[in-house]
């Protein structure tokens, strides 16, 4: 509990975790509300429709959650932290918990946020959540963003360098994942086993946010969205892993 | 006390600490002087804990650093001035450092006040002077009020002023019984702070003992003599068991005798002496000497 407070203090004594937050909520909500403006009954608006710039500020976050381990490492400070906690692993899940459950919570009001602001421009479309479809598509926003987070702590911890871990999260989650689809063949095949997918794939699955044969084509999971929520963590938490027991034995 | 016991790290094929041992005592302060290069920070990073010894270990008060609970209580360090988040206030750093170790809150104002940064305490610590920072990184060293404190260059780019501030502050931990041990590149600046010292050069233990021992085996005391019977004086000088040297202008450089003694000798035997003046090497030189083969980079200097 005590390296918890400790890594709350930290977080939030700087500033950068105030402006991504900021940028995470004000950047997918007025996204939101750009859309369900453009709404009409050729392309109506829905609970899925509002959800579908969640991404946007997923990105910023796992942003801000890899700027919280390597500005750390870019001012030394992580060392100072473990002069403090000689226990780099508790240190370092300390770390992550914290950011994790800022992320889920910043995720929970980007959902909530961008399904209200629809739900004020269009107050006639039919925007109930009343499916658990609906309901894991806005409230499984959270979980998506804090397990991102631990996704971009472990890439932060490995890296320890902004630009390196930011880049790589970047490239991988916006292009790599996307572009991998169009290798021939196998290219799709590759893409059902992919990290982000599969959390695009709980928050989605089922749902009709699209009219049939609208946007990327549909791929086929190999899990049920719940199975790609766990196999999402499972690589979070398993990157996770392998970053605790690198910085546990590497010189600080 | 600190205690290194077979002290190793290598980097691939560079050595960078080779097989240190020393045993640092509380009550005094102890210089741990070496060129740069020689290994200083490696070995107190591996101290704490932060680098993993390729071979041997360091405990603290018998224990290793890892080993210790809530170490700030233990060991206070500073490392390196700049180990604090720009953007951060001096006060949130110390904050979390207390909270870290279950330290009262009130600590970080006492700190503040002890190093004289209760103004600027609400100020991000990026706009800090070099001063202010060492003053921040002592503060953070002060929190657990522990007994074994580490300074890494504490005195590196500091003004007069400065330089005296953390002297008195480095003697006055020790006076209370602290185990207090600073790295330094600068003999002169040891030999007015430090009582003991431990000398390193490219990773291996040079000398250890006390600062006043260090300085007379190290700086040698010759006399210098002119006189134009300098043939009928040399012998009776080497008769005596001195050592003897003819200088390039003609003139004597005795080692092992007083000034008193050699003008003792010359009188008896009627030798007119045209100088006779004591010479005394600085520390630098006799620093020089000592580390000499040792120093990792070579600089040639006026050749």
């Amino acid at each position: 509990m005590t390296l918890l407070a400790v890594e709350r203090i930290k977080l939030f004594s700087t500033r950068s975790p105030w402006w991504c937050m900021a940028l995470a909520v004000t950047l997918t909500v007025g996204m939101a509300a750009l859309i369900a403006a453009n709404t009409n009954d050729e392309f109506p608006l829905s609970v899925g429709v509002s959800q579908s710039f969640s991404n946007f500020g997923m990105i910023v976050i796992m942003v801000m959650a890899a700027l919280a381990v390597t500005t750390e490492y870019r001012f030394g400070t992580i060392r100072a932290t473990f002069l403090a906690v000689p226990g780099r692993v508790q240190a370092l899940i300390a770390k992550t918990v914290v950011v994790a459950v800022l992320a889920g919570v910043i995720g929970e009001v980007v959902a909530f946020g961008s399904w209200g602001i629809s739900t004020l421009i269009k107050p006639n479309a039919d925007m109930a959540i009343n499916s658990s479809v609906e309901w894991r598509n806005v409230a499984g926003t959270g979980l998506v963003f804090a397990l991102s987070a631990v996704l971009a702590v472990a890439v932060g911890t490995l890296v320890r360098q902004t630009a390196g871990a930011v880049a790589i999260l970047l490239v991988y989650a916006l292009l790599v994942e996307s572009l991998i689809g169009l290798i021939p063949k196998i290219g799709v095949n590759i893409q059902e086993w992919m990290p982000f997918m599969h959390a695009n794939n709980f928050l989605t699955a089922d749902s009709a946010a699209l009219p049939e044969g609208a946007g990327p084509p549909r791929l086929d999971f190999p899990f049920g969205p719940w199975g790609s929520l766990a196999y999402f963590a499972a690589i979070s938490v398993g990157l996770l892993v392998v970053a605790l027991a690198v910085a546990k034995k590497r010189d600080a | 006390m600190i205690e290194a016991i077979g002290l190793t790290k290598r980097y691939g094929t560079t050595v960078a600490v080779d097989d240190l041992s020393f045993t640092i005592a509380p009550g005094r302060v102890t210089g741990f002087l070496g060129p740069n290069g020689a290994g200083k920070s490696t070995t107190m990073r591996m101290i704490l804990g932060l680098d993993r010894p390729t071979s041997g270990k360091a405990l603290i008060d018998g224990k290793s650093y890892a080993q210790l609970d809530r170490p700030l209580r233990t060991v206070g360090a500073l490392l390196d001035a700049k180990w604090v988040h720009p953007n951060r206030s001096a006060k949130a750093h110390l904050q979390w450092l207390a909270k870290s170790n279950g330290l009262p809150d009130r600590r970080v104002g006492e700190v503040l006040d002890m190093v004289g940064l209760t103004a600027v305490a609400k100020r991000r610590a990026g706009g800090f002077s070099l001063g202010m920072s060492q003053r921040l990184g002592i503060a953070g060293a002060l929190l657990g009020d522990p007994q074994v404190l580490l300074f890494d260059e504490p005195v590196n780019g500091l003004d007069p002023e400065g330089i005296l501030w953390i002297r008195q502050f480095m003697q006055s931990l020790a006076a209370e019984g602290r185990t207090v041990l600073v790295s330094s590149h600068l003999l002169s600046e040891m030999a007015v702070t430090a009582q003991d010292l431990v000398v390193i050069g490219k990773g291996k233990i040079i000398s250890q003992g006390s600062t006043t021992e260090f300085i007379e085996k190290a700086t040698e005391n010759s006399v210098l003599v002119r006189s134009p019977h300098l043939s009928k004086l040399g012998p009776l000088l080497v008769d005596k068991g001195y050592t003897v040297r003819n200088d390039d202008d003609g003139a004597l450089t005795v080692v092992g005798a007083t000034s008193d003694q050699i003008g003792d000798i010359a009188g008896a035997n009627g030798v007119v002496l045209h100088e006779l003046s004591p010479q005394r090497g600085s520390l630098e030189q006799a620093f020089m000497q000592l580390t000499g083969d040792s120093v990792e980079y070579h600089a040639e200097i006026g050749k």
